[in-house]
């Protein structure tokens, strides 16, 4: 990707079907609850709705058009509705580890010293232990919950853009422009801010990116062992948890949710991938490096 | 002293210092970490009848009354003589509770590392250097896909295949794979039956591990391969009439080794993330089956001890890739 004949936009194939799909899947998530009239946590009548397959009609005459899981919940509607927390608390989850990521990798960059290596050893440290084991830790120590998944993702995934940022400052900093603006005496943190981090923001963004696709597939593993969001609300890692039971009588309940998952995080890796080749070098890319 | 030494010596010692260090950090977090955490293990472990003075007397046992220093400073004098503490739950050794699930976990992240860089490095070596555009597209697809795949999804998945899936086919009974346990219940057989009836249960937890393992390497391997095959002396011993089959392996492959290497240091963590699942999808009686249920009980000195051995792990596996990439590749060796 050196010498830089980047495709068009339109042209560009993973980003326009990796926007296409995740466009899908939000709009998807916006609009099913919205239109839909009924609630994804009610039960009704147990035994005339329950483990209804795929595209049947249950007893009234409703067609459930991914079926029904034990309690007689309507799989698409929740589907739709565990969306809205799982896409929520990705994208959350990985701008809040983004945001600490940029903060103390200019920071470290910036400084050297000392600071700089207190931060990078505690992320070298963090990095040592694989991330799932510190946010089952966490999340089982402190009590699971939306915004304790929320906080938890951002406290173990900034890791990769702290060192992404910090090398970008580290490479920026000593460029003439940058001495130039020190000479003319614009304060340090001035510099750093609108001089010296802009350059960093294109490989932040990427690894953000491609950091939600992370971000949702550790959400649901947490809420797939209890330690993440809990039911009754939905979220797809919890349905897939439901569905385990019920595997032999009606397998979609646990492999629907993990299908529009998979293509979730999919397109998000296409998304970052395309992104990357616009925005940042292309050491960004390395998605392999990212923790599960 | 270190100066003495020859660089190479002084190079392999820095290191090793380096990830003692390193495991210092890690200790000390996690450390932290729990015992910041609300909640107190003796209130979970005693009878909810216990008077105060019950509680009191358990705590002082188990060391719990001390301040935090206190046992901090206790907890890591005992790890430096290999002694990891007492497990709160069940009362024995943590080394023993770790030492009766590491075989388990160990058979099956060795067996599926194997795995995945074999079928990896084959699949990504075969898009990069056989494959036609078309099919090329097609299997990126695939591992993109089953890259992206949580590992209790494909569990599930698979079980769901081998069951419900293999009879719905009519497949025969021996297709019809177990899908939970190491062993048949109350299991008799002896000898090469019983090493039947384990690898039999270990196909589909093995799979599991591997597929998206190997999906991964596929993807590194592809796009190595692809850059090495533009290389400057490829091209020319292509232009010089080289065969084939001897410019992949001998100019080709070779030089993408090294970045094979360092992936292995980093494919461990999404491997210990995905026995978690497995052990815990499938019953096997492994390290993160024990590191679940130690949560769930707050048996501290056990999740310590864990998590000791699963960055001590990780550290290792990125220590032994750095030096194996410095003694493959001694341009490298200089930079970490």
């Amino acid at each position: 990707m050196t010498g830089g004949r980047r495709p068009r936009v339109a042209r560009d194939r993973a980003l326009v079907g990796g926007g296409f799909v995740l466009a899908a899947i939000v709009l998807s998530a916006i609009l099913v609850p919205l239109l839909s009239s009924g609630d994804p946590r009610a039960i009704g009548d147990i035994l005339a709705t329950r483990l209804i397959a795929p595209g049947q009609r249950d007893a009234s005459g409703t067609l459930h058009l991914l079926g029904t899981d034990a309690f007689g919940r309507d799989i698409l509607l929740r589907l739709w509705s565990a969306a809205r927390i799982s896409l929520g608390v990705g994208v959350a989850g990985s701008v809040l580890a983004g945001a600490l990521g940029i903060l103390l990798g200019a920071i470290a960059g910036w400084r050297g010293g000392i600071t700089e290596r207190a931060i990078v050893s505690l992320g070298d440290a963090m990095l040592a232990v694989p991330r799932l084991v510190l946010l089952l830790v966490i999340a089982a120590l402190w009590g699971p919950g939306l915004v304790v998944v929320v906080v938890v993702l951002g406290l173990t995934g900034w890791m990769s853009v702290m060192r992404l940022v910090r090398a970008e400052v580290l490479g920026v900093r000593v460029y003439p422009y940058v001495e130039c603006a020190r000479a003319l005496g614009v304060p340090s943190r001035r510099v750093l801010w609108r001089h010296v981090l802009p350059n960093a923001l294109g490989s932040a963004v990427v690894a953000i990116t491609l950091g939600v696709g992370n971000a949702i597939v550790l959400e649901s593993g947490l809420s797939f062992l209890g330690l993440g969001i809990q039911p009754p609300a939905p979220s797809w890692g919890n349905m897939i948890a439901a569905g385990r039971e019920w595997l032999l009588v009606a397998p979609w309940i646990a492999l629907v949710p993990g299908l529009v998952l998979i293509a979730t995080v999919v397109s998000c890796t296409l998304l970052g991938d395309a992104l990357s080749r616009r925005l940042a070098r292309p050491a960004a890319s390395t998605s392999l490096a990212d923790q599960r | 002293m270190i100066r003495k030494h020859h660089p190479r010596v002084r190079r392999l010692l820095t290191r090793v210092i380096d990830a003692l260090v390193l495991l210092w950090i890690v200790t000390t977090l996690t450390f932290v970490l729990i015992h910041l955490a609300p909640g107190d293990p003796a209130s979970l472990l005693i009878s909810p009848t216990a008077t105060a003075a019950e509680v009191s007397r358990q705590r002082a046992a188990f060391g719990l009354d001390a301040p935090l220093i206190v046992q901090y400073a206790r907890w890591l004098g005992g790890v430096l003589q290999g002694d990891l503490g007492m497990s709160l739950a069940s009362a024995r050794p943590v080394t023993a509770v770790i030492g009766e699930a590491l075989p388990v976990s160990l058979f099956l992240g060795g067996a599926s590392i194997i795995a995945s860089f074999a079928f990896g490095v084959l699949v990504g070596g075969f898009q990069a250097l056989r494959a036609g555009p078309r099919t090329d597209t097609a299997i990126t697809v695939a591992t993109t896909g089953l890259y992206a795949a949580p590992s209790f999804w494909l569990a599930l998945a698979l079980v769901a295949l081998a069951t419900t899936g293999a009879s719905a086919i009519g497949a025969p009974a021996w297709a019809r794979l177990p899908a939970f346990g190491m062993q048949e219940p109350a299991a008799l057989a002896t000898g090469l039956d019983a090493w039947r009836d384990l690898a039999r249960h270990a196909i589909l937890p093995l799979l599991v591990l591997s597929i998206p393992g190997a999906a991964g390497v596929a993807r590194y391997a592809r796009a190595s391969l692809m850059e090495g095959a533009l290389a400057p002396h490829v091209q020319a011993a292509a232009a010089r009439g080289l065969a084939r089959g001897r410019l992949e392996r001998r100019y080709i492959l070779r030089n993408a080794w090294t970045p094979i290497v360092v992936l292995l240091g980093l494919t461990l963590p999404g491997l210990i993330a995905g026995s978690v699942f497995v052990e815990q999808v499938f019953a096997w009686p492994g390290l993160g089956r024990t590191m679940l249920s130690a949560i769930g009980t707050r048996d501290y000195p056990v999740v310590l001890g864990l998590t000791l051995v699963y960055a001590m792990a990780v550290i290792l596996a990125n220590l032994l890739a750095d030096l194996t990439v410095s003694a493959l590749d001694p341009r490298r060796s200089g930079t970490s």
